[in-house]
């Protein structure tokens, strides 16, 4: 008979211990699924996924520049998450950020000098994720309306919204693109470090990463946050005004999703389309899920999921497997990762006949 | 511990003792027998350790034991909530293994929570049959039938037709119960089944659990309320620290013995009582209307005063407004009408209706409030206690960032006067005990020496030390010239403790009376009657 009793909490090392079990028990069975459906040898798929991911100091830029930017995604729904507001809006925050800063590009790009069109697009950029984010707040704040739903449909607006601008500004007529904006003056594009395309990103995300990390564990508004998250009961009886830390936090998080399209549009790819989110913001939430809303174990979990990401994407190319395949291995293990939670908090007990029980 | 072993004990009695159950003398064989039982929880927290205990048919049985002590534990484990980790458990001699509630049924062990398990838009009928897998067509008309048979057979008094939802507390225990009758419970154990019941109700309570015992059943109850295992046990087993301690014939006790039993040590049992010293008025009620979220009538009309130094208890059945009335003066609950003034020293008045928790305190108004829902309003139950000293203070300061060096120090200070058990003051509060819990609540609560102290079911939960613990804080803080508004609900306590007794009667002031001069009978009458008996 197997009895399931709830554990005491767990020391960290042992946490520790059971992920990295997780993590090697899953390598294990795509190991054998890879053997079993494709005939090929695990070690050399594997050694394809980390040739993929580091294989060239160019994979290795890239590699750090998705993690930076999923890591950004992922912290801007930190806050709204330790308050138990779930932003699934990331996306559609991270477009309209990149579109404002696209839209201050395109017509500020001729007329004012370089210096004060990046001022501006920042401040465009940030704030318009800001009331992406801003309006599901107010609604959650006044009338309760469910913030799920809400921010989800945002994502949808924000994409046609992007939609309708490619076509308005498109390069030349009838593409349907917008291409490489201000490709010759280069105005509006965010420094280049050195010969480093991707550090600037990457500094930047590192700068947001401690400061959301101390703003969310020693500052005052955190803790209003931690206590509106757990009860908002609690926050009443002892002054908080609930509405307005809603409002306030949605306000940063929509802002560092606004930042994080900046650093899209302006500072790589220097265009914009409907797919430049890519899907982050929603592989955010489980990166900040995975992390338990802590931004200093989020650096390992937006790396793990951008080096399983490339890698698979490395073995559709090396052997010539469908995506899909990339995609199977990705799933066996977060399977692994997110399952190994259970064991966490649950303890399974193996119970002998005669009312004996292993301990 | 008695002594007096009879030969006519069987020999695998491990403890001398004598039956003494009505008119059964001659079922000498325990229905229930538990040997040698030990639960841990994650390894290392011992709720149980080597208890050994017999339950016989046609007795009732109490449980005694302070918080912690692990009586819950134990009965969990009976009714297949938890599994012990050792130990084994006989029923009418055979040995079973108790895995689920379900196995715990068929074996006819019922137990009744301090929590209800009802559906509120459920009838009465619906709840008792919820989940029954009988054979046949589902037919309620003849569930009602037995239902009322039932009802008949012991003298409960359920409308098998009416809705939970309209339901008093009592009833829906007396639901529950039936409940279990139903199912054909003949081992059946209540949590603390008088912690919401009123004097009145606890009677015709005690007056359905003897029939059920004269009837031949085994009854368990879970208590630590003395003068009621004195009213209705036939025996007494008393845990400590979740070792069985020893048991008593309840007739050949007294209440003193069963105390020094349950804590290990002499304990005075006297609540201080001194007269207020220079009683002013410190804050003034008039005509206090509210209205609750759904629009319902809870306070009306209410008007008092509370002075300094002086404690006003607040008693009435549970729901008669008193949330309403603490949330009120504590600016957490919107008010119809009314008002609600602060007198200060130098008899400026302010009116605090309108205003929210931090606008009062910075009227200057030193208001503290231990509400009902300790870890769902008053504490944090994730964050550990540092942080959870800094629920009020944590604004303090211009700097954007918190300052947790004096909350800790608090915590520290808490923990050591108030005799907090716990590991250390990075502890997750729920993850304290329950008197624990009101400890670091009431400790942080009064830290900030207030002038006005709102308490909710102050000693709700707790063992008869942390009780005794919480009494004296208040009354110290009486001394030191506050006004207290106590809102109990045990009489015995109310009238020992408080200066003026408040009762209300579904939202309305049934009277005020002396703390000294009343009566429990009187209280009682106010608080089921509005003005009590026809004057």
């Amino acid at each position: 008979m197997i009895h399931i009793t709830k554990r005491k909490e767990l020391l960290p090392q042992q946490v520790l211990g059971i992920r990295l079990g997780a993590i090697a028990l899953a390598l294990v069975v795509c190991g054998i699924i890879t053997a079993m459906l494709t005939g090929l040898n695990p070690i050399s798929v594997y050694g394809a996924m980390l040739n993929g991911a580091f294989g060239s100091q160019r994979k290795i830029w890239i590699l750090l520049q998705e993690t930076a930017i999923l890591l950004c995604v992922s912290l801007a729904l930190t806050p709204a998450f330790r308050m138990k507001f779930w932003n699934l809006g990331g996306e559609g925050q991270v477009l309209v950020g990149g579109l404002a800063a696209a839209a201050v590009m395109l017509v500020f790009g001729s007329r004012l000098p370089n210096a004060l069109v990046i001022l501006l697009e920042i401040v465009a950029a940030v704030g318009a994720g800001a009331v992406w984010a801003l309006v599901p707040a107010i609604f959650k704040a006044k009338w309760n309306t469910n913030e799920t739903l809400f921010t989800l449909m945002m994502n949808y607006v924000a994409t046609q919204l992007v939609a309708y601008y490619v076509i308005v500004w498109e390069v030349p007529k009838g593409s349907g693109k917008i291409g490489i904006i201000n490709q010759s003056t280069e105005i509006g594009w965010l420094p280049q470090i050195g010969s480093y395309k991707y550090l600037l990103n990457i500094i930047v995300v590192a700068i947001v990463t401690i400061a959301m990390h101390t703003y969310l564990n020693y500052s005052k508004h955190g803790y209003e946050i931690s206590v509106v998250g757990e009860s908002t009961n609690t926050a009443r009886y002892v002054g908080i005004k609930v509405e307005r830390v809603i409002i306030r936090t949605l306000l940063l998080s929509g802002a560092i999703c606004g930042l994080a399209g900046l650093l899209l549009v302006a500072g790589t790819d220097h265009t914009i389309t409907t797919t430049i989110a890519g899907g982050r913001g929603f592989t955010a939430v489980m990166v900040a899920w995975l992390a338990k809303f802590n931004p200093a174990v989020m650096v390992a979990s937006s790396a793990l999921l951008e080096f399983m990401g490339r890698g698979a994407g490395e073995i559709t190319t090396a052997f010539g497997l469908n995506h899909s395949f990339g995609d199977i291995l990705t799933g066996i293990i977060l399977f692994f990762i997110i399952g190994s939670e259970f064991f966490i908090t649950y303890k399974v007990n193996f119970q002998k006949k005669g009312g004996k029980s292993d301990v | 511990m008695l002594a007096n072993a009879t030969e006519s004990i069987p020999s695998v009695a491990p403890i001398g003792f004598e039956f003494t159950g009505k008119g059964t003398m001659a079922d000498k064989q325990p229905v229930v027998r538990m040997r040698d039982i030990t639960k841990a929880f994650a390894g290392k927290v011992v709720a149980n350790s080597h208890v050994n205990l017999d339950i016989y048919r046609g007795e009732i049985l109490a449980l005694l034991g302070e918080n912690g002590s692990g009586k819950t534990t134990l009965m969990n484990m009976l009714s297949g909530i938890y599994f012990p980790d050792s130990g084994s458990i006989e029923i009418d001699g055979k040995p079973v293994v108790i895995s689920s509630p379900k196995v715990a049924f068929d074996h006819g062990i019922g137990m009744i929570h301090q929590h209800f398990k009802l559906v509120n838009v459920f009838t009465a009928a619906e709840n008792i049959v919820l989940g029954l897998k009988e054979k046949g067509a589902f037919d309620l008309q003849a569930a009602s039938e037995r239902i009322r048979q039932i009802c008949d057979a012991y003298g409960f008094d359920v409308d098998p037709n009416q809705k939970v939802y309209d339901m008093s507390v009592s009833q829906k225990q007396t639901v529950e119960i039936v409940k279990m009758l139903y199912r054909g419970a003949e081992i059946l154990i209540l949590d603390e089944p008088t912690a919401v019941l009123t004097p009145q109700e606890t009677d015709k309570l005690f007056a359905v659990l003897r029939n059920m015992r004269d009837d031949g059943k085994a009854i368990i109850i879970i208590t630590h309320k003395l003068h009621e295992v004195q009213d209705i046990s036939d025996r007494v087993v008393v845990l400590r620290k979740g070792e069985y301690v020893g048991e008593m014939i309840t007739a050949e006790s007294t209440t003193e013995e069963m105390t020094t039993m349950m804590v290990g040590h002499q304990v005075e049992l006297n609540i201080d009582r001194p007269r207020p010293v220079n009683p002013k008025r410190r804050v003034r009620v008039h005509g206090l209307t509210v209205r609750n979220s759904e629009g319902i009538l809870k306070l009306d009309n209410v008007s008092f005063s509370m002075y300094s130094g002086e404690i006003l208890g607040v008693a009435g059945i549970s729901g008669s407004g008193q949330k309403e009335l603490l949330e009120a003066i504590a600016g957490l609950q919107p008010v119809e009408i009314g008002s609600i003034e602060y007198v200060k020293d130098d008899g400026s008045i302010d009116q605090l209706i309108g205003k929210d928790p931090l606008e009062i305190a910075e009227l200057g108004v030193a208001l503290s409030f231990v509400p009902e829902d300790r870890l769902g309003m008053g504490l944090v139950a994730s964050m550990d206690l540092t942080d959870n000293m800094m629920l009020r203070s944590f604004r303090r300061g211009s700097s954007p960032f918190t300052d947790r060096k004096a909350p800790k120090e608090l915590a520290e200070k808490v923990v050591e006067e108030l005799e907090v058990n716990t590991n250390s003051i990075e502890t997750p509060v729920r993850r304290l005990s329950g008197g624990n819990v009101q400890k670091v609540l009431v400790g942080r609560e009064i830290s900030s020496s207030p002038t006005v102290l709102l308490t909710a079911y102050a000693v709700r939960g707790l063992d008869v030390n942390s009780s005794y613990m919480i009494y004296d804080l208040i009354n110290k803080q009486k001394a030191n010239g506050t006004a207290v508004l106590f809102v109990g609900e045990d009489l015995d306590v109310l009238l020992e403790l408080c200066d003026r007794i408040l009762v209300l009667c579904g939202g309305k002031v049934s009277g005020i009376v002396d703390g000294r001069y009343t009566s429990k009978n009187e209280v009682g009458m106010l608080m089921t009657k509005l003005g009590g008996e026809a004057r």
